[in-house]
């Protein structure tokens, strides 16, 4: 429950942001304040913030089975993402990259972009579950493709991809290939041992987990060649240059040891309560659709149809009964849009306009969950 | 009472928000998303501009009411961007801002207003909302320099019954001061005058874009069919345009008629635009009963009324009046008060 002001919040939107964990401020405030040292320096105040800097590194390398060096802090999931498509063909118009149309648009974006600047891209196909075919990923790859990025879990509707899956067709054909996942919305759901998962590189953003904004990692597996996306003083062995933000990266280790901890608990305690929600909107409400529903699934995600209801609509009726929602994609005016990720799952513009996503967190309860879902039975019927 | 206040980022609606807070209303702001480019950008220029929508954000947290984005654009290109392509296929003077306010402002959001869980609407608009012994009534705002109550003619009594008007009762100058005492960071913004999908008065290159027929070249023709020069597609001329005919002549000259389909662009002398009577469509009335009889006429927003006469879906101006142009709307009064609008089928 959020309070501001005298305004009480039932916040089911923790894929958008999820409040930080206990203890990741405190851990951050001293590299704001009397640690406050350039981590490049050769002195006793930098010593001190470059001593943080590194071992949050080993404790994020830690989280993924991964070595410290082989991962690089930017400055948030989309940077990372960036790095990661850009990166390996930065400099080589004939090399290019592989994705599903239901990546987010830090992908997709940077995907269309590196189209513009010529280089052979492909955007994969889902099926209406939001399922992809690791096969015809791999079919999809052509004598060019150097990467090939698909998504642990999806942002709007939670349908989880078998990376290791995808990985072992693509390599199968290529091993040189790069497997990138953007694993954004997997951290506080999903183990993401890099090894397992059969990756090159991996993103995560620590304000999904309980971290803070704008810092994120992106592991690059060792012996990767990347062009940086930024280039100056060299930090981060040259993949990642700018003066280290040593208090995001303390942050988002903070939360992600804390996230990874809690993941068992997160699964079945989060993930009861989001099942107990969309049983009760399936007796609720009739002719409810679970977008991405048959398929594997996070335990956090819910993204709902609900035919004859506008989602503008009932995410503001939802706002001023207190119940915080999304419709999964906005643009920047925070107006609704119509989503890519539902289009590519076969939706038509005015049925992706009747969805709504409810995302569940770190920090909900039972007794937040019921309200929410009586809140939402109670307007659908208002508003039919 | 729970308002919903359409807040377009002007000054107009920011203090009409501030107004309904302040006589201890629930307000919520929302800005209609009406346009976006073939990118999904927002219009850089007129009246609903991402920075505008920005005001309007911050204005709703200074007033401490909840804001939301409400996304028309679908409703906005079928009944508007498409009706004012179509208007200039025909050789007729699209008038997009009423048509944006009849179909999308007042009519999906008045509809929409149990769905949102609010009572009455609220705009920014310089006119008021009387009740009168037939039912609600539409007047002239009191800023008569400002009155937009020519825009709102369309409106029906159970409409404005559910609609709030509370700047109407303020000059322009009066709503500026109220706006600076508050704090408001639109107090001072400049008003906006472009049409908000063409952009920066660019109707050639919407035009290429939408509806590139409306560019197909075509004669300049006189009343007697000689051909006097060329243009470069009927888009883009309106009757009683004097200037970019390309036509160096003796006295001036200006376009009398368009015809879209042969893209021929007639002009001639100012006399020759002078139109006495005009065939309407389209009439509504306030109370919803017929009209006809003696009223007096508005054709332009910032024009006076004209006595005339009204009946058989014709209007007969006392006096003959200049550019009288098909497409445009024609606003009916009683001294201040509006009995009803029409849009004008043909001059003749
Ligand atoms: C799947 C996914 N990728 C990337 C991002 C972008 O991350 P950030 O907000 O840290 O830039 C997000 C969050 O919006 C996301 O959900």
């Amino acid at each position: 429950m959020i309070c501001d002001n005298d305004r009480v919040m039932i916040y089911l939107d923790h894929a958008a942001t999820t409040p930080m964990r206990p203890g990741v401020w405190e851990a951050m405030a001293p590299f704001a304040v009397d640690r406050f040292g350039n981590s490049s320096g050769a002195h006793e105040v930098s010593r001190k913030a470059k001593d943080a800097l590194e071992e949050s590194r080993e404790r994020v390398a830690a989280c993924l089975g991964a070595r410290p060096m082989e991962i690089v802090f930017t400055s948030g999931g989309t940077e990372a993402d960036n790095l990661a498509l850009k990166g390996p063909v930065t400099g080589d118009r004939s090399l290019g990259v592989v994705t599903m149309a239901t990546e987010h648009e830090a992908v997709l974006e940077t995907t269309h972009f590196l189209h513009r600047l010529g280089h052979p891209t492909h955007v994969v196909g889902v099926s209406r579950d939001g399922g992809v075919d690791p096969d015809l990923v791999a079919g999809s790859m052509g004598p060019g493709t150097a990467v090939v990025s698909v998504m642990t879990v999806n942002n709007e509707t939670g349908v989880v991809t078998d990376v290791a899956a995808v990985s072992a067709a693509v390599k199968r054909i290529d091993p040189s290939v790069l497997v990138h996942t953007d694993a954004v919305q997997a951290a506080a759901c999903e183990s993401l041992d890099v090894d397992r998962l059969g990756v090159d590189m991996l993103s995560l953003s620590g304000h999904k987990f309980g971290g803070p904004k704008g810092a994120g990692v992106l592991f690059v597996r060792e012996g990767t060649r990347l062009e940086p996306v930024l280039h100056g003083g060299g930090q981060e062995l040259g993949r990642r240059s700018g003066t280290h933000d040593v208090a995001g990266a303390v942050g988002l280790a903070t939360a992600l040891g804390m996230a990874v901890e809690d993941r068992s608990r997160f699964r079945s305690a989060v993930g009861g309560i989001r099942d107990d929600f969309e049983k009760r909107v399936m007796e609720g409400v009739e002719g409810v659709v679970v977008n991405g529903g048959a398929g594997p699934r996070s335990p956090h995600h819910l993204n709902l149809r609900i035919p004859d209801v506008r989602n503008q609509t009932l995410l503001l009726r939802l706002d001023q009964s207190g119940v915080a929602a999304s419709a999964g994609s906005a643009c920047q005016s925070g107006a609704a849009k119509v989503s890519h990720v539902l289009e590519a799952m076969g939706l038509s513009p005015d049925e992706a306009r009747e969805c709504v996503r409810f995302t569940f967190g770190w920090t909900t309860t039972q007794d937040e969950a019921s309200e929410g879902v009586a809140t939402l039975i109670d307007l659908v019927g208002e508003l039919r | 009472m729970r308002a919903m206040v359409a807040m377009s980022g002007g000054v107009d609606s920011s203090v009409a928000a501030a107004l309904m807070r302040e006589a201890g209303h629930d307000v919520i702001g929302v800005t209609l998303k009406l346009w976006s480019g073939p990118g999904g950008e927002a219009p850089t220029a007129g009246c609903c501009t991402l920075s505008d929508a920005e005001d309007a954000r911050r204005v709703a947290a200074a007033l401490d009411i909840p804001y939301y984005v409400l996304d028309y654009t679908e409703e906005f290109r079928e009944g508007v961007v498409s009706v004012f392509i179509d208007d200039y296929a025909h050789g007729r003077t699209p008038n997009p801002c009423i048509e944006c306010n009849r179909t999308v402002k007042f009519d999906r959001l008045l509809n929409g207003l149990d769905e949102l869980g609010c009572d009455v609407l609220v705009t920014g608009h310089h006119a008021r909302v009387r009740s009168g012994p037939d039912g609600w009534e539409l007047h002239r705002g009191a800023d008569m320099a400002k009155d937009q109550s020519y825009v709102l003619s369309m409106l029906t009594s159970p409409q404005l019954g559910r609609t709030r008007l509370p700047v109407g009762e303020m000059t322009k100058t009066e709503v500026r001061a109220r706006a600076a005492e508050l704090g408001l960071r639109t107090a001072a913004k400049a008003e906006s005058m472009e049409i908000c999908f063409v952009g920066r008065g660019d109707y050639r290159s919407f035009l290429d874009r939408h509806a590139p027929s409306m560019l197909r070249p075509g004669p300049v023709i006189d009343h007697t069919g000689e051909v006097l020069g060329a243009h470069g597609g009927v888009g883009g001329f309106t009757v009683g345009q004097r200037r970019g005919l390309g036509i160096a002549a003796g006295e001036p000259r200006y376009v009398v008629s368009i015809d879209a389909t042969t893209a021929t662009v007639v002009i001639g002398r100012r006399e020759d635009l002078l139109v006495r009577t005009v065939e309407l469509e389209g009439l509504s009335t306030v109370s919803g009963r017929p009209l006809s009889g003696r009223v007096e006429a508005q054709y332009r927003a910032h024009g006076a009324a004209m006595p005339a006469t009204l009946g058989g879906g014709l209007l007969h101006f006392d006096e003959p009046q200049m550019a009288v142009a098909p497409g445009q709307t024609v606003a009916f009064y009683e001294s201040d008060r509006v009995l009803g609008g029409a849009v004008i089928a043909a001059t003749g």
